[in-house]
């Protein structure tokens, strides 16, 4: 058997239509990732440059685990990639850890891929004493994603979708706010739609409960090179990749975070659909 | 003959003014021919035209222009464009030997001391360095970096033709982490591997060039040009490793365990610095370094055959008189769909501290100057997208510590700019990652790292630096200046480190 060079798919699975988990040889990443750190990784030599948060990472395979949706061009060429394919660049662990300490009831609430990004940090809140709850979310069931990973490292969760096809029917904030006025929550930290963190700090802010949002903005270089990825944390300019990504999620403007996030949606489109030109077979699945 | 001997006859061959001013070189010419050849202008795309592409601007030297202009140098006996140049590149040998018609000869001088020849021909401020210091400066300087941008493009085309037997010298020395490819880290990198040192850089970004591949425009730099001259680096046994975050993916002392010995900081002023007004987060706001770094690293002028997109409206413009803004503005003038670009400054042309010829190229592409403007908000519509911005009208003052006048506010003179993108290149920083990693190194108030500025050694012994990351924004041949100095600084602790080893 060949060994394993850098950069190369050594496993992938796709864990719904348009999710799919992969994990790369990367060993001076795995050896230094952190809980809420992150990569940049491009799919070719004009491709953009992707942040994704590391999911897991293994010292021993020197493989970091990365799992991503499939939104735009680049995404869905990533996609494309099978086991023994290569990713053209991946660079990192970018960002601050998250900072784990021994809170008492650590909540986390991750809605749709937001969950690749928090498992990590609820296994280290775990190994650190925490008692760890949960909430996970998403529109349907079919597009939760590793919630048997999540209740492996959590010592309770709980499930929400919109339609109510698996767990609660409702939304994430629900729950969260029993545990809340229950005085069950001593930590919260959230990861997902931006719009979702939104309406977690809000949840939270009256209690004071310390909380958490792991934000996803756009990025260039993520070394804090180009300002792509400023936040306005408290009236004052953050660059998400270097003084991120997680930021007090009562300082954080989402409102105009989540219009940063929409600056490029026309150019997204015309890639993807010019994209989904060249492969029909995954017209399907371009929405 | 014995030695003395030599050396009198030469004393008394020293050639009188009335020889030298007949003095025939290699070509037949007195210096009275030369001097009644006038300079070549350059050959460039016209202002119409250039603004529709991203091709070159100038279209270099014909290698008779390139004979033409050569014969004009006087080959002085104490050359004074040395002295002008940071690199102290033999200027009148190069020159010499394209007289001579041997190319590759004045290539390999140019090579010697300077890693970059075919971008500093290109980028460097030769006016105010060995043009400046010409003999012939007033009455039109030879065009020194012309003639440099002509030999190693033309060497680079040949070369890329025939490949050159390239000997790789065989490390013989200690390990040097190099950290940041730019022109800095480039210059340190190549000067330690001609000395047998076992050199690696480690650079941040997926392709290396640092600012000259991110910050200068394929208008003002080929690609095809920089990526030969970045290939001929490693040929040369530099080892350069892409995608490694000094302070991220490897640490100082990883890389001490790993027995490197020196290291050279050269990681640049890639931090953007933002104006700290109203409204700055708006969409259609960028740093020249995002909106750069789309355009020229990730190729955003090619969307959608290149993925990354750059989002450019009618009017666009850019804050800043500096090369940066200019290449930002310039660049705005050939996206598609630009009807206006504009340049506000709020000091006047003569304060703007591009190069003249920046200024002069945006002037000519129809780049519309706002002196004297001072932004002092960003207008937005509801989804958060800019729409103009408010601004004040300034006039020159008394002079400041910079010893430019100071401009202040003209009372109730605020206007309103009508713009769909904002360009903020009002300066860089150095960026923080990589120097934060090495406990002890000082750093100023302005963030840049402080250095012993005859050794370019930091505060932390046998880490040295170098380029922007130790004065600011500064210019490609500084920096170029820099590494080199830094080498031998090198050269000479690590030779120190091994004597006091063997005692």
């Amino acid at each position: 058997m060949t060994e394993p060079k850098p950069n190369e798919i050594v496993f992938k699975k796709r864990l719904s239509e348009n999710t799919v988990r992969i994990e790369v040889v990367a060993p001076l990443i795995a050896k230094k990732a952190q809980p809420g750190q992150f990569v940049i990784i491009r799919v070719h030599s004009r491709g953009e440059r992707i942040p994704l948060t590391i999911a897991d990472s293994n010292k021993e395979t020197g493989t970091i685990t990365l799992i991503f949706q499939e939104v735009g061009k680049s995404t869905f060429a990533l996609g494309l990639l099978e086991q023994g394919g290569f990713l053209h660049d991946v660079v990192g662990p970018l960002g601050h850890p998250t900072p784990i300490e021994k809170y008492g009831n650590a909540i986390i609430v991750a809605g749709g891929l937001g969950t690749a990004e928090m498992y990590p940090i609820a296994r280290a809140l775990r190994e650190a004493g925490n008692h760890v709850i949960t909430i996970v979310g998403a529109r349907r069931k079919d597009l939760l994603v590793m919630v048997e990973e999540m209740e492996s490292v959590s010592d309770e969760i709980i499930i929400t979708t919109d339609d109510g096809s698996l767990g609660r029917k409702g939304v994430v904030t629900v729950p969260l706010k029993e545990l809340v006025e229950d005085g069950r929550a001593d930590f919260v930290i959230t990861c997902g739609p931006t719009i979702m963190m939104k309406f977690v700090a809000e949840a939270t802010r009256e209690a004071g409960v310390p909380t958490f949002a792991s934000l996803n903005p756009i990025m260039v270089d993520g070394t804090g090179m180009c300002g792509a990825c400023r936040v306005s944390v408290g009236g004052k300019t953050r660059f998400a990749c270097v003084d991120g990504p997680d930021f007090n999620a009562h300082e954080v403007d989402f409102e105009e975070l989540m219009m940063r996030q929409k600056a490029f949606c026309d150019f997204e489109r015309k890639s993807l659909d010019l994209w989904l030109e060249e492969h029909p077979e995954r017209a399907h699945s371009g929405g | 003959m014995t030695e003395e001997e030599t050396h009198k006859t030469a004393e008394n061959t020293e050639p009188s003014k009335a020889e030298r001013k007949n003095k025939v070189g290699p070509d037949g010419l007195t210096k009275r021919d030369r001097l009644k050849i006038k300079r070549h202008p350059m050959p460039e795309q016209a202002p119409e035209e250039r603004t529709t592409n991203f091709r070159s601007v100038v279209f270099g030297y014909t290698p008779e222009m390139a004979y033409e202009e050569a014969q004009r140098c006087l080959d002085c006996p104490r050359p004074k464009c040395i002295e002008g140049c940071p690199a102290e590149v033999d200027i009148p040998a190069f020159i010499r030997e394209i007289l001579k018609g041997d190319l590759e000869e004045s290539y390999r001088i140019l090579k010697a001391d300077n890693a970059l020849p075919a971008v500093c021909g290109r980028v460097c401020p030769q006016e105010a360095q060995c043009e400046l210091t010409c003999l012939l400066a007033k009455k039109g300087p030879v065009a020194i970096g012309r003639l440099e941008q002509f030999v190693a493009e033309y060497m680079l085309d040949k070369y890329e033709k025939e490949p050159p037997k390239v000997e790789k010298i065989i490390p013989t020395k200690e390990k040097v982490a190099v950290i940041g490819a730019g022109p800095a880290g480039i210059t340190a990198a190549t000067d330690l591997v001609k000395m047998g040192y076992e050199v690696t850089i480690f650079e941040a970004l997926h392709k290396p060039g640092g600012v000259l591949n991110y910050g200068i425009p394929p208008f003002r730099m080929p690609r095809r040009i920089l990526n030969a001259e970045l290939a001929s680096i490693e040929q040369m046994g530099v080892d350069v490793r892409c995608n490694m975050v000094f302070g991220k993916t490897v640490t100082y002392e990883e890389l001490l365990e790993d027995g490197y010995k020196a290291f050279f900081l050269g990681t640049g002023a890639g931090l953007p610095t933002f104006m700290g007004i109203p409204g700055e987060n708006a969409n259609g706001v960028y740093s020249a370094n995002e909106y750069l770094t789309r355009v020229n690293l990730m190729e955003a002028w090619d969307f959608p055959n290149a993925d990354t997109p750059v989002f450019v409206g009618k009017n666009v413009v850019t804050t800043g008189a500096g090369n940066t803004a200019m290449d930002s503005a310039r660049v705005s003038k050939r996206m598609p769909g630009v009807e206006k670009s504009y340049i506000v400054y709020r000091r006047t042309r003569n304060e703007a501290p591009a190069r003249n010829e920046e200024i002069e190229h945006a002037e000519q592409e129809g780049v519309i100057f706002k002196y004297l403007t001072q932004p002092i908000e960003i207008l937005r519509d509801e989804k958060n997208w800019i729409t103009g911005m408010r601004c004040i009208q300034m006039e020159l003052g008394e002079p400041d510590d910079s010893g430019r006048r100071r401009p202040v506010p003209i009372p109730d003179s605020e206007f309103e700019i009508e713009c769909d993108t904002l360009l903020v290149a009002i300066g860089q920083r150095p960026n923080p990652i990589a120097m934060r990693s090495i406990p002890g190194l000082e750093i100023s108030r302005w963030g840049t790292i402080v250095v012993d500025e005859e050794t370019m050694m930091t505060t932390v012994p046998g880490v040295f630096a170098g380029g922007d990351a130790t004065v600011g924004s500064s210019t490609v041949i500084m920096a170029v200046g820099h590494g080199k100095k830094a080498a031998r600084a090198v050269d000479a602790y690590l030779a120190k480190q091994r004597e006091k080893s063997e005692k």
